[in-house]
């Protein structure tokens, strides 16, 4: 946009502000590590423990089906908390990452910086993501725990860590809203409970409703996409681009059709989230006043 | 180098139909502080804001050192120190905390960064608390760590909304000294002020605001010669009570005396000409009539008469 980035020399002196490459890692250091101290960390760590003894005593509890394979154990046990461990990190980081700035006056500390707004929001985000990434990791520790116990140290299924790949391609695109969200509103309250409303019932509902009523693949709903982070473990595998229609006769008259995102499919569409949740938050706070 | 400068050009903000800050076209330049003033809601913290990029304009642009903040808010708020809006620090950090995340992103290199960190902090007082929480300061001591903050990087334009709110009075005072030591050292400092005697003791220059339009900018000096008609005032306080009426009349022989204003309880105002000589038989004729004179003083509100004066003039 300016040539600001390319002049090394000052000619009136003083200290030059670092390159936007420069100055977007440090800013997210500095918020990583604001993070790290918060007391919601320490919280949202607990609320992921808590989840993984659920699920570990869930596991212990009916055995059987469960653990018969390790990947009928991983498909379950990571499949059923691994979204949840997402949203919760994407709200509890995401939620008022721009939306505090302004509530809490402290984007005026930081808005008198010689830093570009997009350094700001692309350095905030970077921080939730490690943030995020930290507690997807920890319940990752807590399953990878268990299955060493019903399978053996040592057995862990190369479908564990490309899931874990999925998932953090997902945190990605749910962060991106989650943002995007934040910087829609000067309220922090909103961000939370946007993001929390429709990633944990409104796309699925959304979903639900565009393959009964109307039965077209929902490709465009995220929830359809992130299906594909347990779709992994099933047996056999769409590793397509497009998704599979499965109908299934429920009686005489009835058929119930189904479908099944690729896995190809399924990171192409939560990578577009993140491409267009990101430029649109970006977009918007690029053009938002502090008043 | 050239002189430090800020520059605004038919400068406007619109809130829908409501104008808070009226084509402000205004010059500064050169190491020198300039207040400036105006009511609540005047638009003075809106200007500002405009000059630091946080907020845009409708109409006009404004600039620092010559270039233009709308079209690059980095290249000029690399040269300014900003405090506005009083801001919240994160809660966690420690003053040094701050600072150091404050002259990094700023690229004060890390060998001169404690050096600078240390040497603000003296200056705002708060060496003591270097290494405690924000979370827990007190507004004074949160105010004297944003002032510490907008000065780390020892920028050559300081720009600062009511730099004293919130600061006791000996805090008030190290603010005016600071703003003067600022000037020593080749800065511009605009500062927003309701406080009248901290723009006359430190301020060379002041512009006065009204429901976002310009009144005046001038320098202090002028100002005072052109809006008090050449009078000059004191203010006198007697020991017993006294009316009006009375005064005027003890003074009538008096040609100098030009009018007299009472300030309640037992004080007056009284605006007189003839410099130092009329004020001198003034306090001789006051004394000889055993009144009850005990104190005269030239009063330091002459920026506040002309502030009063233009400002109900709009009314
Ligand atoms: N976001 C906004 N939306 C609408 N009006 C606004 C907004 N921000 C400020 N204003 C209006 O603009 C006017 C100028 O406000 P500003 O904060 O610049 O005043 P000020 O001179 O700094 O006053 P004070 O001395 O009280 O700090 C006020 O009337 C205010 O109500
Ligand atoms: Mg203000």
């Amino acid at each position: 946009m300016d040539a600001e980035e390319h002049a090394t020399v000052d000619p009136r002196g003083g200290y030059r502000a670092p390159r936007t490459s420069v100055q977007v890692p440090k800013l997210a250091g500095y918020q990583f590590r604001e993070y790290f101290r918060s007391r919601r960390f320490v919280i949202l760590a607990f609320i992921v423990v808590i989840i993984g003894v659920i699920l570990t005593a869930v596991v212990a509890h009916f055995r059987g089906a469960i653990v018969s394979t390790n990947l009928a154990f991983y498909g379950s046990f990571w499949g059923g908390g691994v979204d949840l461990v997402i949203v919760l990190s994407a709200v509890f980081f995401g939620g008022d990452a721009i939306a505090g700035e302004f509530q809490n006056k402290t984007g005026y500390f930081l808005m008198g910086l010689p830093i570009r707004r997009s350094a700001v929001y692309i350095g905030k985000y970077i921080a939730a993501y490690l943030a995020s990434a930290l507690m997807l990791l920890l319940f990752l520790v807590i399953l990878v725990m268990n299955g060493a116990y019903y399978f053996g140290p040592g057995l862990f299924p190369w479908e564990l860590l490309f899931s874990f790949v999925l998932a953090l391609v997902y945190l990605a695109a749910v962060l991106g809203a989650t943002f995007l969200f934040s910087s829609l509103f000067k309220t922090s309250a909103y961000g939370f409970v946007l993001t929390a409303i429709l990633f944990l019932f409104g796309f699925s509902l959304i979903q639900d409703l565009l393959t009964s009523l109307v039965h077209i693949e929902p490709w465009m709903v995220i929830s359809y996409a992130n299906s594909v982070i347990g779709e992994v473990f099933s047996n056999p595998v769409n590793w397509g681009w497009a998704g599979q229609t499965t109908t299934t006769m429920i009686g005489p008259r009835e058929s119930l059709v189904t479908y099944t995102a690729g896995v190809g499919e399924g990171v192409v569409i939560m990578i577009a989230y993140f491409f267009l949740t990101t430029l649109a938050g970006l977009w918007l706070f690029e053009r938002e006043e502090f008043t | 180098m050239d002189a430090p400068s800020i520059e605004t050009r038919g400068l406007t903000k619109r809130w829908g139909s409501f104008t808070a800050l009226d084509h402000l076209s205004l010059r500064l330049e050169g190491a020198k502080c300039v207040g400036f003033l105006g009511p609540n809601g005047a638009g003075k913290t809106t200007t500002l804001k405009l000059l630091t990029d946080m907020i845009f304009p409708t109409e006009g642009e404004c600039f620092i050192n010559g270039v233009s903040v709308q079209e690059s808010r980095k290249r000029t708020l690399e040269h300014a120190g900003v405090l506005i809006e009083s801001p919240e620090i994160y809660p966690s950090l420690t003053p040094r905390e701050a600072l150091e995340m404050v002259a990094d992103l700023r690229g004060v290199p890390a060998s001169e960064r404690r050096g600078r960190i240390d040497t603000v902090l003296a200056e705002v007082k708060m060496s003591d608390w270097a290494d405690k929480k924000v979370g827990r300061f007190s507004k004074g001591m949160k105010q004297r760590i944003n002032i510490a903050a907008a000065l780390v990087h020892d920028p050559e334009v300081v720009i600062l909304d009511e730099p004293s709110t919130g600061l006791d009075p000996r805090g008030m005072a190290e603010v005016r000294a600071i703003v003067r030591d600022l000037k020593k050292s080749q800065r511009l400092i605009f500062m927003s002020s309701h406080i009248l005697s901290e723009v006359t003791e430190v301020c060379d220059e002041v512009a006065l605001i009204d429901r976002g339009k310009l009144l005046f900018f001038d320098t202090l000096a002028n100002v005072t010669k052109r809006f008090s008609d050449g009078h000059a005032s004191v203010d006198v306080a007697f020991a017993r009570p006294i009316a009006e009426a009375a005064l005027r009349q003890e003074t009538a022989a008096l040609s100098s005396v030009k009018n007299i204003v009472p300030l309640g309880g037992q004080k007056f105002r009284i605006m007189f000409e003839g410099g130092l000589e009329a004020q001198e038989k003034l306090m001789e004729a006051l004394v000889e009539r055993h009144l009850g004179l005990v104190s005269m003083a030239e009063s330091e509100s002459a920026l506040e008469e002309i502030y009063l004066r233009q400002i109900s003039r709009g009314d």
